[in-house]
């Protein structure tokens, strides 16, 4: 064998453990999500195919309201975030004493078991005796106390606030690394020409940072599309439905009333929404990087 | 230069108060379900549960730190559950990431950037969307309510992210101390083992760190679903004990929150640097 196809060889079994894992752990799944999704799979031995029953089933009007209500969560959660997380990053940019400190502040709920800082939110949004609620009374916004949770639209804005709150430390960081890029004599000559903060924050960061917030934006909606444990922790989706997403639509279904067939036929549809988001996310950012590169 | 800087970064009154006051709401929304949740880890259970609100606990004490391992006495196998089942995750990530990520920052093969790109692909499933299929893998493996139920699956999404991190730190090794270990008769085994493992250490470091968070933070759905037996519950589903029959014991909740998050915290406050340049170094791609 000549060296490079020794060398071949050698990456090719250097790659293989994680190949291996990854196609027995992930690929098979999917395969098999999309085979169980064509029959009447449930908590039995043995099952039969059943065709497009399962999708003719789905295409209801519950569902298309399922389908709705998750990209509404999806754009809101990740608005904020950004918003929420691109503010932050400024603030935390600025030379003041103790930005350290408010740098490490931030990384909490990033890093603490997701379901713990839920439990605490789940606490915050008590109706009697919760710390939103109590404040809000106190200070007269409402008349007497309010379940967060227990309501519809209040149960959907808080889960999404949960959410953001999770999501916020990681858009932070990564958009302070990316403000921390900008060549700082950029500033040095705008500051030079008498350019305001404003202006120099308009014209320099902003532009400079678009590649960054395109990129963390798609990165925080396939994960935001994703997200289980917060919906399934504060409200399991209620109350009535309406913090249903279909994440948490395709782990009742299966999990819940065992019927795997159609649960598998919903997951096939959340897998083609994050493929079309997945192709959109690689196609923007190997675009960026060509445009960058020049 | 730098007087510069310092010019530019002089600013108004008006100018820091604001900072000042944005930065002050920003972290009041970070920081103050963990206020919160520690003041009502002070408060006894009936001052909880009382109108109208009272943000500071008027007789607080630590008592619920000492009757929270009372009431629910698996606690402790909790808390080590979840720093067993993050500790074997991040050694079973390391063991297929190291070679993975060198593979893939040094070898020229056909197909290296699709299958670079199918690894990456991964990120975009979580374990939530796989579960039914999960689950029938897990049956068939004969895993069901045991460790490596939780173990396997929360390992494979850890994966991606922890190549792409690797490989970024190893493109940076320079090439020539490879070449001189060939030039010298060096197996690519041995030039691995022996040149590229040291070197890469502090990268690989980073990689253990982000692996071991990430598998601490994120072990809910596969304990939800792939265990029932209580001696292998980890921290976050363990915690669920203290939800009696009629009333959440919330104080012993947050108490015990507090106590599990402890090793998070420790973390952070000692490895931040690792934990900044590991999560931006994995987001940009």
């Amino acid at each position: 064998m000549n060296a490079r196809g020794s060398a071949v060889l050698f990456a090719w079994l250097l790659l293989l453990p994680a190949t291996i894992y990854i196609a027995v752990i992930v690929i098979y799944p999917l395969i098999d999500t999309i085979h169980l999704s064509f029959t009447n799979a449930s908590l039995r031995k043995t099952f039969s195919y059943v065709g497009w029953l399962n999708y003719d089933k789905i295409f209801n009007e519950t569902f298309a309201g399922v389908i709705g209500r998750t990209f509404v969560w999806t754009f809101f959660s990740v608005l904020l975030k950004m918003t929420v997380g691109i503010a932050g990053a400024v603030l935390l940019n600025s030379a003041i004493p103790g930005r350290a400190l408010f740098r490490l502040l931030t990384m909490p709920p990033w890093i603490v078991p997701m379901a713990i800082g839920i439990f605490m939110w789940g606490w915050m949004y008590n109706g009697q005796f919760g710390m939103i609620s109590g404040v809000m009374q106190k200070w007269g916004l409402v008349d007497g106390p309010v379940a967060f949770l227990a309501y519809g639209s209040s149960a959907f804005w808080a889960t999404i606030i949960t959410d953001v709150w999770i999501g916020v430390p990681m858009v932070t960081l990564y958009m302070l690394a990316a403000i921390q890029a900008i060549p700082e004599d950029l500033y040095e000559a705008a500051w030079t020409d008498g350019a305001s903060r404003f202006y120099r924050f308009r014209r320099i960061t902003l532009p400079l940072l678009l590649p960054a917030i395109i990129t963390m934006s798609m990165i925080s909606m396939i994960a935001t599309f994703n997200s289980f444990d917060i919906i399934w922790i504060l409200t399991q989706g209620g109350p009535s439905g309406s913090t249903t997403t279909m994440i948490i639509d395709t782990y009742k279904t299966a999990i819940g009333s065992y019927k795997y067939g159609e649960g598998a036929a919903r997951a096939v549809l959340i897998c083609i929404f994050l493929s079309i988001f997945t192709y959109f996310y690689f196609r923007v950012t190997s675009r960026l990087s060509q445009e960058y590169a020049r | 230069m730098s007087n510069k800087v310092a010019m530019i970064n002089r600013y108004a009154w008006y100018e820091k108060l604001g900072i000042y006051c944005g930065i002050a709401l920003f972290m009041i929304f970070i920081l103050a379900p963990f206020v919160e949740g520690f003041l009502v880890s002070l408060k006894p259970l009936s001052m909880l549960f009382s109108s109208p609100y009272r943000f500071i606990p008027e007789n607080g004490s630590f008592t619920a730190y000492f009757t929270m391992w009372e009431s629910v006495p698996g606690f402790g196998r909790y808390v080590f559950n979840s720093l067993f089942i993050s500790l074997v995750v991040t050694a079973l990530v390391l063991l297929m990431v190291v070679p993975a990520a060198y593979a893939f920052a040094r070898f020229q093969f056909k197909g290296n950037g699709h299958l670079l790109g199918a690894f990456l692909a991964v990120n975009m499933f979580s374990g939530a969307v796989l579960i039914i299929p999960l689950f029938r893998l897990m049956r068939s493996m004969g895993v069901l309510n045991t460790y490596m139920a939780m173990i396997l699956p929360g390992a494979a999404f850890l994966i991606p992210t922890a190549i792409w991190l690797l490989r970024t730190y190893m493109l940076r090794i320079p090439k020539e101390l490879e070449e001189a270990a060939y030039v010298d008769g060096a197996g690519y085994f041995y030039t691995f083992r022996r040149v590229i493992l040291p070197l890469a250490r502090p990268g690989i470091a980073v990689v253990a760190i982000m692996t071991f968070i990430g598998a601490y933070a994120q072990q809910f759905i596969y304990a939800l679903t792939f265990n029932s037996k209580t001696e292998y519950m980890p921290l976050p589903i363990g915690l669920f004990a203290y939800f009696g029959r009629q009333e959440v014991i919330w104080n012993e909740l947050m108490a015990a929150s507090f106590v599990g998050i402890l090793p998070a915290l420790v973390v952070i406050f000692f490895m931040q640097r690792y934990l900044v340049s590991g999560l931006t170094a994995g987001a940009v791609k």
